[in-house]
């Protein structure tokens, strides 16, 4: 697989290299700015908060009010 | 042969990409993450901050009441002395930052953005605001999640508050100083920590609290850490806060 890709890139040695490794820097751009965040919402570890579930929508009275000092 | 030994080296290679791309993941997750989030809550934190600031040169006088008012039993009673205004912030749109939270045990300087909502975009950009839960300094309990590792992870050290550590929000009318109580770790279905009266679901609150939970242990969301803190004192933003609130305590993390 690497190696047809080697054979396919254009030009000399060196020329082969740069371009080599501008795909490596494009593949992991891609990576860290599309895919990664695209997939980590359905990673299991990512969660902090309790399970609501219900929506709590509006504010009961009693968040209301003024707190005691 | 010669097709045999292609198939096994294609094969082979393929197997050596997945771990490199799940190492990058790792990487992203672990590091990436926390440098972005960082950079952008410290932008929100300014932006917030320089709102503040010109929300007190452009407002003097009495605060504008709510618009939609929530029956106030307790009305009757005349108020004691001038309170300190309170934050009626009940129209924050989902996902809008509203408040800056400073922690000094979590170091001098310390401060993130809070926001209204605990969706998983939000959480990526701040401390989430549970919805329905009380504002801060209000009786009831202001209630926040924030990640414990990965997007800046705000609650990172949320295991090395001790009783009487102190958090200050400060919203556009004051600084809510509250004091740390205690600290439960439950399971992910156990709302009831950001009851009105944390842990004590249906009962009617009669003081203000504030809930913090984030992931337990480290690395995983099995469990939830949970602080509960109570709180100290309103100041309104004009007279200030006295700077003692935001000494880092001893042992606090660097």
């Amino acid at each position: 697989m690497y190696g047809a890709i080697w054979r396919r890139l254009p030009g000399p040695r060196p020329v082969k290299a740069v371009v080599a490794l501008i795909l490596v820097v494009g593949v992991v751009a891609v990576c860290f700015l599309w895919v990664f965040p695209w997939i980590a919402p359905l990673m299991p570890f990512n969660d902090n908060s309790v399970q609501t579930g219900l929506p709590i929508s509006e504010p009961t009275s009693f968040a209301m009010g003024p707190a005691p000092q | 042969m010669a097709a045999l030994r292609l198939m096994v080296r294609t094969v082979g290679e393929m197997l050596i990409t997945v771990g490199l791309l799940l190492l990058l993941f790792v990487s992203w997750q672990l590091w990436w993450t926390d440098v972005t989030a960082n950079r952008e809550q410290a932008v929100t934190i300014e932006a917030l901050e320089r709102g503040f600031q010109s929300e007190v040169g452009a407002r003097r006088g009495p605060l504008p009441l709510p618009e939609e008012k929530a029956p106030l039993p307790e009305k009757k009673a005349p108020l004691p002395e001038k309170k300190a205004p309170l934050a009626t912030l009940k129209s924050v749109p989902l996902g809008q930052a509203f408040a800056i939270v400073r922690i000094p045990r979590f170091g001098a300087g310390n401060a993130r953005p809070a926001l209204n909502g605990t969706d998983d975009d939000t959480l990526t950009r701040g401390i989430g605001h549970y919805r329905g839960t009380a504002m801060p300094g209000l009786v009831g309990n202001f209630s926040v999640a924030g990640h414990r590792t990965t997007y800046g992870r705000p609650f990172h050290n949320i295991d090395l508050l001790r009783k009487g550590d102190v958090i200050v929000v400060e919203t556009k009318e004051s600084y809510v100083v509250y004091a740390v109580d205690r600290h439960v770790i439950v399971t992910p279905k156990q709302v009831e920590v950001i009851a009105p009266v944390p842990e004590q679901p249906g009962v009617r609150p009669t003081q203000a609290w504030m809930t913090m939970t984030s992931c337990h242990p480290k690395f995983s969301a099995r469990q939830r850490y949970v602080v509960f803190a109570k709180l100290v004192k309103t100041f309104p933003r004009a007279s200030g806060l006295p700077a003692s609130f935001m000494a880092a305590p001893s042992g606090a993390v660097g």
